[in-house]
């Protein structure tokens, strides 16, 4: 194990990391501005996966794929809050988790009905070879646009969240609903919006990491459990603690599921090392966020006082 | 007779019916040569003694668990690893399987209960997933394949849960005593001071109920029969893979539990009843059944707020007040 092989892990990690971002911060949101459980935000990001590759395969571009899989599944996400999701806000938690279960088993068979049960979605051809980043470390270029754009992303969400009005707005809304409409806030519009673009980060995510993960029925039911992980570690309603959460949970995944290997590897026969490294790193997620909320039971940035 | 006696009466016809339905039903099937059936109304049983459990839990101590798969998983393990390792006593797997199920949520619940609400139902998914992975890792037993088992409990008085029949009508057994059990435990002192927990936790803990006790003390025994349900699943398929503990499963029981009628006492069964029928209905029709019973649900969710049970009880009182 080198120190090249280390830092590689690391910017995988990273890279994860900010993808789980994409789909924590809508999550957090939703759940921090409209108390929602929402267990279809992780079908939202199948369907902006199907979408993606669908549009890439019709247009024989990828960025026109993936950017319009991005718009449509916004339209998508605004048009499920409007008619369906809206009505469940003033529910009981066991209510929102019976409907949105629901939906995902419509989702999902209705992603099955129309795509099949997965797309092929390939990465640009352009972006195919690695990059030489420092002597002797070779990362693929591909790899590096998702940093980027997850970089991006995560800086225009923190100033659209801590610097606008609109921003202001959500994160009023987040910290007190109530006092937030008697205000004169139109929630429920604001909220439309709100759903709108966690729905297009979920495409986003979904058509970046297509390439690497597969493009697959059912692509949304774990990592939508890894996003509420990193929404309650880090508080549910702030971007801030979910981008924190995200990158940490993205870590200890990554890193986890290689360098433990190896270091499984030094003492466990080969076919025990291979299979308790990801376990140990899935495991080591949850542990992570059992503390969290022991310790810290609001998560580690409280958004309510 | 008064309608309340009517109302009462109605119920007591209806619930005899049932048992009389469920006690005959191998005969039944096997005179209209249905007898392929036999395993899935096993299949529903446990399924109801499972969501019975959930409940429990739920329905009676207000806690929304989302990891309640986690001890069904834990008892299919515990009963299968012991097949696989030979020991076929039933009465050993019966002990084993609810020591290790009610101390696994002895731990689960001491920890996960310190947080409430949305807190809660993440930690216990939480926990759920980490022993899922760990029965991922266990190579030794199947790992992420799962463990297939080619020997059953041997029960006293020389019963063989092999025999198809005679695991439907252990299995019916469990579940008519769990309900019994529910049913003698509501009106009773605890069950009382846990009802008024579940309505009003900071009453109940003024008035000086140790609250955190009685919540522990209703997760602990769900989680143990969730384990026998475990128990009767691995002898019933003669498998059991990490899948069984995936938070899909601890939604599907949730969801039975909603389904049927959350702190009903029927609930649970109604719920395992009906959802395990209409998937398999519509399997036979349309290879995209989730998609139908994805909607049937989201109807329940909007049109009928307390299950099934609800429904039926509304019947009930429009049938006595004509």
């Amino acid at each position: 194990m080198t120190g090249i092989f280390v830092l590689e892990q690391v910017l995988n990690g990273l890279q994860f990391g900010l993808m789980l971002f994409l789909l924590a911060a809508g999550l957090t949101l939703i759940f921090g501005v409209m108390d929602m459980i929402n267990l279809a935000h992780g079908s939202l990001y199948m369907v902006g996966a199907f979408l993606c590759a669908w549009l890439a395969s019709k247009t024989g571009s990828f960025v026109y794929g993936v950017l319009g899989g991005v718009v449509l599944t916004a339209v998508f996400g605004a048009v499920l809050e409007v008619s369906l999701l809206r009505s469940l806000y003033a529910r009981d938690h066991l209510s929102q988790v019976l409907a949105t279960f629901a939906l995902i088993l419509i989702l999902n068979d209705g992603v099955k009905m129309i795509f099949g049960a997965d797309l092929p979605l390939a990465a640009p051809a352009a972006l195919d070879g690695p990059v030489e980043l420092l002597p002797g470390l070779m990362y693929p270029a591909y790899r590096l646009l998702i940093l980027a754009v997850g970089f991006g992303l995560a800086l225009l969400l923190y100033v659209l969240v801590q610097k606008t009005r609109l921003g202001a707005l959500v994160r009023a809304g987040a910290s007190n609903r109530t006092m937030s409409s008697a205000m004169g806030i139109n929630v429920a519009r604001l909220f439309t919006g709100v759903f709108a673009i966690g729905a297009a980060l979920c495409a986003v995510a979904g058509g970046l990491l297509g390439p690497l993960l597969a493009v697959q029925v059912g692509m949304g039911e774990n990592i939508l459990i890894l996003a509420f992980v990193i929404v309650v570690i880090g508080g549910i309603g702030s971007i801030r603690g979910a981008l924190i959460g995200a990158i940490l949970v993205g870590a200890i995944d990554t890193l986890g599921r290689t360098l433990l290997q190896h270091m499984f590897r030094e003492f466990l026969p080969p076919q025990w090392a291979s299979a308790a490294g990801p376990a140990f790193a899935s495991i080591a997620v949850y542990v992570f966020m059992a503390v969290v909320l022991v310790l810290k039971p609001q998560g580690l940035f409280p958004v309510r006082s | 007779m008064a309608p309340g006696e009517r109302g009462d009466a109605l119920a007591r016809g209806a619930v005899a019916m049932t048992a009389i339905v469920a006690l005959a039903l191998p005969w039944l099937l096997q005179a209209l040569a249905l007898d392929f059936y036999l395993s899935f109304a096993s299949r529903i049983v446990v399924y109801a003694i499972a969501a019975t459990s959930l409940n429990l839990v739920l329905g009676y101590g207000g806690m929304v668990s989302l990891g309640h798969a986690a001890f069904v998983g834990v008892g299919s393990y515990v009963t299968g690893i012991l097949l696989a390792e030979g020991v076929t006593q039933g009465g050993v797997h019966l002990v084993a399987t609810v020591a290790i199920t009610a101390a696994t949520a002895l731990v689960i619940g001491a920890i996960s209960l310190r947080t409430r609400g949305v807190y809660f139902i993440m930690i216990t998914l939480a926990f759920a997933q980490m022993l899922f992975y760990l029965a991922n890792s266990v190579k030794g037993y199947g790992g992420d394949e799962g463990l297939t088992v080619r020997v059953r409990s041997l029960l006293a008085f020389g019963l063989d849960l092999r025999n198809g029949t005679t695991l439907y009508y252990v299995a019916l057994a469990v579940l008519a005593a769990s309900l019994y059990a529910m049913t003698r435990f509501v009106p009773s002192r605890l069950g009382r001071a846990v009802l008024a927990l579940r309505d009003d936790e900071v009453r109940a803990e003024a008035l000086g109920f140790p609250t955190y006790r009685m919540k522990l003390t209703i997760f602990v025994a769900g989680g143990a029969l969730a384990g026998i349900a475990g128990a009767l699943s691995v002898n019933l398929q003669g498998y059991v893979s990490p899948n069984v503990l995936h938070w899909t499963q601890s939604g599907t029981l949730l969801v039975m539990v909603i389904l049927g009628g959350v702190g009903s006492i029927w609930g649970g069964s109604i719920g395992a009843l009906v959802l395990l029928l209409l998937e398999e209905v519509l399997a036979a029709y349309t290879e995209y059944w989730q998609f139908w019973t994805g909607w049937v649900l989201l109807a329940v969710v909007l049109f009928a707020r307390r299950g099934l049970a609800g429904l039926l009880f509304d019947l009930r009182t429009r049938l006595v007040s004509r």
